[in-house]
This record gives C-alpha cells, sequence and structure tokens, in this order.
C-alpha cells in the first residue's frame, strides 16, 4: 500500500469533479457536456477507492462497480438521446432543443 | 524519494492537465482523448490504492469501450461542426468559472482538514491483509456475492432496461417498425 496520504487523492478528486462541472456548465456541445460528464464520475470513483483504503474493506471497489454498470448503461442511452435528437435538427447543440422551454 | 511518491506526482499532474485540458480543448475528438488520458492516471491512482481489479476494469470498461462509444458517435454526428459562442443566459461562463472555483477549494478544504473525523475501520493494513490472503479479485467477489447480491442483480435489470429503451429510441420512423407488426 502506498504511503501517500489519502488526503492527497480526495484532493485530486475534488477538484477533477470540479473542473467536470465547470464544463459540464460552460460547454454547449451535447457530447462533449456528456464526457465531463464521465470526468465527475470517475472523480467520484477515485473517492470512492479512497475511502476503500482508508476503512480497510473492498466496500467502496464494490460500489465502484456499481457505479461502472450505471454509467455505461447512462452512456448509451444518453448517445442513443443525441443521435436521435442530431437526426431531427442537425445539431447537438443544447441551446437549440428549447421547445419545452418555458 | 520514494517510487509511490513519484508514481503519485505524475498520475496527479496527468490527470489534472488534461482535465484541464478538455475545458479548452475546441475539437470534441480532443476532448474525449484527453478524457482517456485523465481516466488512465486514475487508473495509475486506483493501483497505488490497492484496488488492482477496479484498477483494470477502469481501463478496459471505461478507457476502451466507453470511449470507442464516445468517439463512434462523435464520427456519426460529424466533428468539424464549430460549437456556437452566443450564450443565451448572459454571464453563464464567468459565474460557472466563479462558482467552481469556490466548490473547489471547499472539496479541497474538507479533503485536507475533515478526513480525521471520517471512521476509520480496520484502517489501511486490513486492506493490505484482504490484498494478500484472499487476493483483491476474490475479497471482491465474496463481498459481492453476498452483502450486494440484491442490488447486483438489480444491474441486470437495468442493464436490460438499457438495452431496450436504446433499441426503442434509435429505431428510424419511416421505417417498417417493430412496434406496429
Amino acid at each position: 500500500m502506498t504511503s501517500v496520504p489519502p488526503e492527497y487523492f480526495l484532493a485530486l478528486a475534488g477538484l477533477m469533479f470540479t473542473i467536470g462541472v465547470v464544463g459540464a456548465l460552460t460547454r454547449r456541445n451535447a457530447i462533449v457536456i456528456f464526457m465531463f460528464i464521465e470526468l465527475m464520475l470517475n472523480a467520484v470513483n477515485l473517492v470512492f477507492v479512497t475511502f476503500s483504503r482508508m476503512q480497510g474493506t473492498v466496500d467502496g471497489q464494490v460500489v465502484v462497480f456499481f457505479v461502472l454498470v450505471v454509467a455505461a448503461a447512462e452512456v448509451v442511452v444518453g448517445l442513443a438521446i443525441i443521435v436521435s435528437i442530431f437526426r431531427r435538427r442537425r445539431s447537438a447543440n443544447v441551446d437549440d432543443v428549447n421547445l419545452l422551454k418555458w | 524519494m520514494n517510487i509511490e511518491v513519484v508514481v503519485f506526482g505524475v498520475s496527479f499532474v496527468v490527470a489534472l492537465g488534461s482535465s484541464i485540458a478538455m475545458l479548452f480543448a475546441k475539437n470534441a475528438v480532443h476532448v474525449a482523448l484527453f478524457l482517456v488520458a485523465a481516466q488512465v492516471a486514475l487508473a495509475l491512482t486506483f493501483l497505488l490504492q490497492g484496488a488492482y481489479f477496479i484498477a483494470a476494469v477502469q481501463i478496459i470498461v471505461y478507457a476502451g469501450a466507453i470511449m470507442v462509444l464516445f468517439l463512434f458517435v462523435v464520427m456519426l454526428l460529424g466533428v468539424d461542426r464549430s460549437e456556437a459562442l452566443i450564450e443565451p443566459l448572459t454571464g453563464q461562463r464567468p459565474m460557472a468559472v466563479g462558482l467552481g472555483a469556490l466548490l473547489a477549494a471547499e472539496i479541497v478544504y474538507v479533503a485536507t482538514k475533515g478526513s480525521e473525523f471520517v471512521i476509520v475501520g480496520g484502517g489501511e493494513g486490513a486492506l493490505s491483509a484482504l490484498n494478500e490472503d484472499p487476493g483483491n479479485v476474490k475479497a471482491l467477489a465474496r463481498t459481492l456475492f453476498s452483502s450486494y447480491l440484491l442490488p447486483f442483480e438489480f444491474t441486470s435489470i437495468l442493464l436490460v432496461v438499457a438495452i431496450v429503451g436504446v433499441m426503442v429510441l434509435a429505431r428510424r420512423i419511416g421505417d417498417a417498425g417493430f412496434l406496429r407488426d
């Protein structure tokens, strides 16, 4: 096991999560927004692995396993939605999808 | 200097640098490639902390399968579309960057100061012992198929629902649809 203290890993995960939030809020391409969501999920996975190390059990790693499955399902359904939006509107820009906007 | 510190430093710089590069890359393909670099660096940090199986799965499933799916859709929709620079909501970008910096400061503060309040069970030695005696994969399997068996079954339902949903979403409207037959 590493001698690097777990706080450093938690700080790295927090910084990556923040970058994911900022990217998802500022970018306009739907696929790029999805990639930033993936970055946030990855950062949370690092938090789970670090907590698993601090607690001394593998339960955190099992949770990472479930996060992975949910992320795969989310990507598949989300990309299918983006493709079907692109077929109708010829655009993957999230600002063009404003039919339900109040 | 300790080799583990060097490995952590390299993965820290690569993960953070490629995440920041994702923010500034114009091309969607470049964003995807920087994300792959960040994920490989994260797999290194998993290895450092004794999560060997998760590190392998991270590279095979995330950096392999999911990112290939992303690149496939990027190529399908066309890569040369430039992103619109007009903002429907004025001041959204500066607000996002400012609040993001605030969020980063909060999270890093909690991560460095608050971890002493986390209830530590067996500590790091317990995980090392688990990785030694039954092995990482065996310990994971025993936990997954005993205490987490019901959530595991639910994930199979989730995957079936996702497959059916994608089949419904991806059909063409004008085709001889399988739903009408």
